[in-house]
């Protein structure tokens, strides 16, 4: 009983990661039909960025629970990254064919990879003073480290304001209105380049966060970015692209079958979450909830 | 870039020669003008030159970005490692027979699933399926070796007439070398048939529009698929001759950063050309070689290439080159 009661909060864990790294990635192919293949990075930077933040305040003596208001800035410092490189690197981009697209984002995420390694080192950081700190909680006869269920909160919470943001106001109004028709938009008088760089910086501040609340959980290491894109298409791909209702049901669907793979296929768990993104683009190529 | 092609298409057979012989007696004379290890590092340039033919095949010529080629690289690898490891072949002969009969199989039924889609669904799916390959070769350790990898020892050459354990490491660089040499003449041999071939052009009609194409009678997905096993085919030969050159396969050839790699060489030299894979992949190999013994951040360098490559100047260094021809040439 106590073990299906932690595998499913591991399940929602999972999902609430998935979900803002995917968000990010669904949110910015909407609107700009770009594929951001140094998306993974972003959120890798994020959880560097976090930890080192972390690491200082630990330094400067702050006390842990004010160390948890310090990671929305490494959210925010991805952000400032997204916004620099969309109007820079990406923006010549949108007229070129979607390979060229592909091509710079690789070429981007070489070198941000190398740039988290000139910054920071090689050797993992850690930011578990945090998720020491809260200790844990005794939730439904089954003992649970309290910050996880932090992250499974934020994860509703920015599900929940994401929504509010893209349907309840206004600049949601502009952002679907661009991803419907860019020309339409424009020629209605929408700032288009700025709604772009607004989308992609945040998308990419959503990775940033995803990154910067996992990393009290398990520190940032080298490589984490590159293996979190490829989670985050396989929910994107059974989702739907372009779709943020699907990034939240397939990174759910995603988080309760890397669980369930975990506790009875080891061996085969990725190659089974692979194959599944393989059969849904096979039977839908959009997605669960992708438009035509 | 167009008129680099055509320059290239209008020779005429007999000047077509007069302009390869120079570079083939070139690359048979390497041996015999360098060291051995300076040798192997083209040897090694050469085989992922025939991975780079095989990709283009997809890119440059049908319009389709794979970024799972790892899949079919490492699938002619580990054909070859199961080989040693369960059959205990040591004929490179046999290698090559086995390894392109697994990559044959492979590539067709991945191309069945793959070709259904173009554009972008298509460079995701061919990720997902070389990132099943990846993870099954990465968590069956007691099958493949895991993150060890299996290790493949130099093989016996030309139906055991050649026992390359016996000769010295130079001797054995510079046999390998020829051999590796042999394939890769006749990698672009087939490979300009190939494409010159009315298959080829099908493919380059699919390539520039597909409704036209199939207007004409082209039956666009069967040549697709088509494309895509010639594809896979190619790049599974050079998976079968790198491995027993590096003595060692690990998983790192599926993962598909690794098709990043064979994308990158190519954009490198010009996908939109016929020498543009080879020329960068050869290129490439050198600049990997001697960027990780410079600095630690090569990657970045790549990737800073990359960028600036695909940013303004986007038909490669096959591009740059011809354009410094035209120049030349008007200015004498």
């Amino acid at each position: 009983m106590d073990i299906l009661v932690i595998q499913c909060f591991n399940a929602l864990l999972y999902a609430s990661i998935l979900f803002l790294i995917a968000g990010g990635l669904s949110l910015i192919y909407g609107v700009m039909r770009i594929v951001n293949l140094a998306h993974g990075t972003l959120y890798a930077i994020g959880a560097y960025m976090a930890a080192w933040l972390v690491g200082k305040g630990v330094a400067a003596g702050v006390s842990p629970l004010l160390l948890l208001l310090l990671l929305p800035v490494g959210a925010a410092a991805v952000g400032v990254v997204g916004a620099v490189m969309e109007p820079t690197l990406l923006r010549p981009m949108y007229k070129r064919a979607e390979e060229y697209q592909l091509l710079v984002t690789f070429g981007l995420l070489l070198m941000l990879e190398d740039a988290i390694r000139f910054v920071w080192g090689g050797t993992p950081l850690s930011a578990a003073v945090i998720m020491e700190s809260l200790g844990s909680l005794r939730v439904l006869g089954a003992r649970y480290p309290t910050y996880n269920l932090v992250i499974i909160a934020i994860g509703l919470v920015s599900a929940i304001v994401l929504w509010a943001f893209v349907y309840r106001t206004k600049f949601g109004v502009l952002l679907r209105a661009t991803s419907q028709d860019m020309r339409m938009a424009s020629s209605l008088g929408v700032n288009v380049k700025k709604v772009y760089v607004q989308a992609f910086a945040l998308g990419c501040a959503m990775a940033g966060l995803g990154g910067a609340i996992i990393v009290p959980g398990q520190a940032a290491v080298l490589g984490m970015g590159t293996d979190a894109l490829i989670l985050a298409f396989v929910v994107v791909v059974v989702g739907g692209l372009g779709s943020l209702l699907g990034a939240l049901i397939g990174a759910l669907i995603v988080g309760v079958m890397r669980t369930v793979g975990i506790m009875f296929f080891p061996e085969i768990e990725l190659a089974v979450l692979y194959l599944i993104a393989a059969v849904v683009l096979l039977v839908r190529p959009t997605g669960l909830f992708g438009a035509r | 870039m167009i008129s680099a092609n055509i320059a290239v298409r209008s020779l005429k057979p007999l000047r077509l020669l007069l302009a390869v012989s120079p570079i083939a007696l070139l690359l048979l004379g390497i041996p015999y003008l360098t060291n051995p290890y300076q040798t192997l590092i083209l040897a090694y340039g050469l085989i992922m030159a025939i991975a780079a033919l095989g990709f283009n095949l997809l890119l440059g010529y049908t319009g389709l970005l794979s970024f799972g080629h790892s899949a079919y690289f490492g699938v002619g690898a580990y054909a070859v490692a199961f080989m040693v490891k369960y059959l205990h072949v040591r004929s490179m002969e046999l290698f090559v027979l086995g390894g392109l009969l697994a990559t044959i199989v492979l590539t067709a039924l991945f191309g069945v699933i793959c070709v259904r889609y173009t554009r972008i669904f298509f460079s995701i799916l061919t990720l997902a399926l070389s990132q099943v390959l990846w993870s099954l070769a990465y968590k069956f350790f007691w099958v493949t070796g895991g993150t060890d990898g299996l290790r493949v020892p130099t093989p016996s050459l030309l139906a055991g007439m050649v026992d390359a354990t016996q000769l010295s490491y130079g001797g054995k660089v510079v046999t390998y070398y020829y051999y590796v040499l042999f394939f890769f003449f006749l990698s672009v041999g087939l490979m300009w048939i190939i494409v010159h071939s009315p298959f080829g052009t099908a493919l380059q009609a699919i390539r520039d529009n597909e409704t036209r194409a199939e207007f004409v009678g082209v039956r666009v997905q069967r040549f697709r698929w088509l494309a895509f096993l010639v594809s896979g085919i190619f790049t599974g030969l050079a998976g079968i001759l790198w491995v027993p050159l590096n003595g060692l396969t690990t998983p790192d050839i599926l993962v598909w950063t690794f098709s990043g790699r064979i994308v990158f060489f190519t954009v490198l030299g010009g996908f939109r050309s016929f020498v543009g894979p080879i020329l960068g992949a050869v290129v490439f190999n050198y600049l990997e070689t001697y960027a990780i013994s410079a600095t630690v951040y090569w990657q970045f360098v790549l990737g800073a290439v990359l960028v600036v490559l695909v940013l303004v100047m986007p038909t490669g260094l096959v591009g740059l080159l011809s354009r410094l021809a035209y120049a030349v040439r008007r200015g004498a």
